[in-house]
């Protein structure tokens, strides 16, 4: 881990499922302790063993992180087949962020050879260098520089020895199209002919890349390289691998969060070809289909032993509880500064929790041969959910390979290995191959949730529109995102950690989303004090460069103040930054005042995030991430009561659909000039206040919660 | 148990189940079709969706035994000797996929709107679309997919057989 993304990380403490405890302590014990259990007849296998004496012995929170460094030679980033065939290794996965293919251009533009011979393997713990996660937007600032580096070394090294076989000066050979040219004589050798297959060792070190401005394959549009397989169904993702003699798995969940196993009663799972295997607070079965599996942990009788928990309603005045770090006195200046105010504001804001609904569950096939444990995974984090493995069951890193195939989404939320941890568990007592998928309501209640949070602004504004102070305090959603970028002389920006009812931890922008609300909203409700036109008053109090150009540039393709909005209609703006790209919104809503109904008509976005790498894959992820954020901006919240999520299903939680959708517009601004950062995120955080913006513009209707009108609007 | 006999893009399988099972359990895990998705089980995604008699149907949601007799066609049967249902060829012309999990089931909704509706609307097509949900947020390439496949290649209204 690069000392930047380890100041990240750490700068970002919503990534709570990266310091959370393992979710099972096991004792691995088998075929232990019958006394305390019946082995029933009928095929089934009871390996039961008790929680207590055998604590986590290894690496603990460090396994849970994975650990490791990036290795310098050439070859284990990139292989030249004789064939002519170009392999480049990376430890991220895809995700649907489609770096597969970005990445494939940095190897294209570097090595110079053609992209139709390029295969990125990734993602596979055995296979590629050690990579700390693909999370915080670091692919594209930091791995597609390190393929191209890679790729370049490559391609010098096929120079030097093209001039040494073909016995002519280096300076006269040109590398393009996979081969070494020395066009004065018309002799070429392709870069299977010099690689000859081997691993190339020797270091990266510097070889000259190319320039933004002469890019000749990144730079422009690539279409999803393996498009093809997923067009016609025969990519496999984690729940379509099929192993020889493999199980099926399920896992019995707790009847509610916070709840120990007491004991268990399986004598109704019996039938033929199930285990039931108990190990501490977990237990599950196997059988040879799904719809057995399903039959047997239903017909488990298991009593929970359970302790109360928070539920929905009393939430936010839960997590201004005890906050830590507890709210001191405000500074003198910011005090006399927000006293002397010609406008006083304070407001406070508030975010639901929400789930990623990944459409692909958490999935895993596992499979213990040899003493070696694999695992095929959709995970974010290959290395981390290896290290999990590894302490989970005792064993070395070395005994374990976790490989992630193309996978069906994460947003943020699939940082962490449960699913490949009870998959192993199962398929150790099974003694086979077991795959595990989980159900959409396991989805919905047993992953983590992005935070909700509570937040307070205080503010004051002069006379004729400057910002004079600010005083901001998140409580529990995070800190992405916290500090304002507009120029404010007397500022506190302050996150508190809290105690949280439920697990939560990373999501697409982290905080981002939730301070940007809170922050963009309050600007809108400030220039409304000064009565000043919002985009007027943002520009006024901002002295960045990058973000007054794509506000700029949002303004002008929406035809900000050109028009005025219709009938119950309304315009909203709003603006930010994250993880080093620069997003503004323009959004157009309609409102029926009868039905309550809230519809977004119109939406722009102007995105900068250094020089693009990849246009349309770049405007995809943009729109989207809008898409994506209509969802917590209006309707998407997690409900709970009693350690129970009440609405774990697409029918009762609403996500967008086909008819949520406003038609989009996508400015690119691409800053030749600028180092290339990371999509994925940024664009998700300027919607939701935007569209409150919009939403108070038609209704004089101020709405302060995430989300905003999950019941239509209520006036 | 009993023996299902199955038409199965254009040829008939037989496989022995337990006549209760949902159709996307048996074309996943009897007949190595994983193309069509679970995705919630409740019918609500449309991840799993698969052609019966050309109507697009929620596979997870439909008794195996209740369609034999009935032609099935799964994602994998729409590429006619190695040539892709225009359909599947304009999703790759604009790139209307991220992840591409939810894309199987597009595509088949998709083609289940193209056969009964070979000029949708743009209302028709979200109308005809909706119980299909794509978390990346892909849907207006989704529609530009289903229009450009409607308005391009004249083969694409109809469909795959």
């Amino acid at each position: 881990m690069n000392e930047r993304l380890k100041n990240d990380v750490e700068l970002e403490p919503e990534r709570y499922e990266l310091t959370a405890g393992p979710a099972y302590q096991f004792e691995l014990g088998e075929m232990q302790r019958r006394d305390f259990f019946k082995v029933l007849g009928g095929g089934v296998v009871i390996v039961l063993t008790l929680k207590g004496a055998l604590a986590q012995q290894e690496s603990g929170g460090g396994g849970r992180r994975g650990g490791g460094s990036r290795p310098v030679e050439i070859g284990a980033w990139l292989h030249i087949a004789e064939s002519g065939a170009v392999t480049a290794y990376t430890g991220k996965a895809e995700v649907g962020q489609d770096i597969r293919t970005s990445l494939t251009q940095a190897v294209a533009e570097e090595l110079r050879a053609p992209v139709s011979a390029i295969k990125i393997v990734m993602g596979d713990t055995d296979l590629t260098p050690f990579d700390a996660g693909t999370f915080g937007s670091r692919t594209t600032p930091d791995m597609f520089p390190q393929l191209r580096k890679a790729a370049a070394a490559a391609r010098e090294i096929m120079l030097d020895l093209a001039a040494e076989q073909l016995k002519v000066e280096r300076g006269s050979l040109l590398a393009a199209n996979g081969k070494v040219t020395h066009p004065p004589t018309k002799q070429s050798l392709s870069y299977g002919q010099l690689s000859k297959g081997q691993k190339i060792m020797k270091a990266i070190g510097a070889a000259p890349l190319a320039p933004s401005s002469e890019w000749k394959v990144a730079g422009k549009t690539l279409r999803k390289i393996n498009g093809r397989d997923i067009v016609t169904g025969k990519h496999q993702y984690t729940p379509d691998i099929k192993l020889p003699g493999m199980l099926h798995g399920r896992v019995l969940r707790p009847s509610a969060f916070g709840a120990t196993l007491a004991s268990i009663d399986a004598r109704l799972a019996v039938a033929p070809g199930v285990t039931v295997v108990r190990d501490g607070d977990f237990a599950g079965v196997t059988a040879p289909s799904q719809e057995a599996a399903a039959r047997a942990v239903e017909a488990i009788r298991p009593e929970w032993k359970t302790t109360p928990q928070v539920s929905a309603k009393e939430l936010f005045a839960h997590l201004r509880k005890s906050p830590n770090p507890p709210l001191n006195n405000a500074p003198a200046a910011l005090t006399e500064s927000l006293a002397a105010a010609h406008q006083k504001l304070e407001r406070t804001y508030t975010i639901a929790y929400i789930a990623h609904a990944p459409l692909e569950p958490r999935a895993a096939v596992a499979e213990w041969k040899d003493g070696k444990l694999t695992v095929w995974t959709g995970t974010q984090r290959p290395f981390g959910v290896r290290g999990e493995l590894a302490s989970a069951f005792r064993i070395p890193e070395t005994s374990v390979r976790v490989i992630v195939p193309d996978t069906g989404s994460g947003y943020g939320g699939k940082h962490s290995g449960e699913m490949a941890v009870e998959a192993a568990r199962l398929a150790k007592a099974a003694g086979k191959p077991v795959k595990l998928v989980w159900t959409r309501e396991e989805e919905f209640t047993w992953a983590y949730f992005r935070p909700a949070g509570v937040i307070d602004v205080t503010s004051g504004v002069s006379r004729d529109g400057i910002i004079t102070a600010w005083d901001f305090h998140n409580y529990n959603s995070g800190n992405a995102g916290l500090r304002p970028v507009y120029a404010i002389q007397n500022q506190r920006n302050e996150f508190h950690r809290s105690d949280s009812p439920l697990r939560q931890g990373s999501y697409r922008a982290l905080a981002s989303t939730a301070n940007h609300f809170a922050r963009e909203v309050h600007i809108d409700e400030l220039a409304g004090s000064v009565k000043m036109d919002p985009l007027e008053f943002r520009l006024k109090n901002l002295k960045d460069e990058r973000l007054r150009a794509v506000l700029e540039a949002a303004a002008k393709a929406f035809g900000w103040g050109k028009s005025k909005p219709a009938a119950n209609h309304g315009f909203g703006i709003a603006g930010g930054f994250e993880k080093a790209g620069y997003v503004a919104n323009c959004a157009e809503v309609a409102v029926d005042r009868a039905s309550g109904k809230v519809r977004l008509v119109r939406v722009v976005t102007a995105f900068e995030c250094g020089a693009v790498v990849n246009p349309d894959g770049l405007k995809n992820q943009v729109e989207g991430s809008v898409i994506q954020g209509i969802g917590g901006a209006l309707f998407e919240a997690i409900d709970f009561a009693d350690g129970k999520i009440l609405n774990p299903r697409f029918s009762r939680y609403r996500v967008p659909r086909f008819s949520d959708t406003p038609k989009l517009e996508t400015v690119l601004l691409d800053r030749k000039d600028l180092p290339s950062a990371g999509a994925g995120e940024c664009p998700i955080v300027g919607l939701a206040p935007a569209v409150g913006a919009a939403i108070f513009n038609a209704t004089n209707i101020r709405l302060r919660s995430l989300p905003m009108v999950p019941g239509g609007l209520q006036s | 148990m009993r023996v299902l006999e199955l038409q199965i893009n254009g040829t008939k399988r037989r496989v022995e189940v337990d006549g209760e099972r949902a159709l996307l359990s048996v074309l996943r895990d009897d007949l190595d079709l994983t193309g069509a998705k679970y995705g919630c089980g409740e019918g609500q995604c449309g991840a799993c969706t698969v052609l019966i008699d050309g109507r697009a149907v929620r596979s997870c949601l439909t008794q195996a035994a209740s369609v034999e007799g009935k032609q099935i066609i799964t994602i994998e049967g729409l590429e006619q000797k190695g040539r892709l249902h225009p359909l599947q060829e304009a999703f790759l012309s604009v790139d209307a996929m991220q992840c591409g999990y939810c894309t199987a089931g597009m595509i088949m909704s998709g083609v289940g709107l193209l056969k009964k509706n070979p000029s949708p609307t743009e209302p028709e097509i979200l109308r005809a679309m909706e119980g299909n949900i794509c978390r990346c947020g892909t849907y207006p390439r989704i529609v530009a997919a289903i229009q450009r496949a409607a308005n391009g290649d004249k083969t694409a209204k109809g469909g795959a057989r």
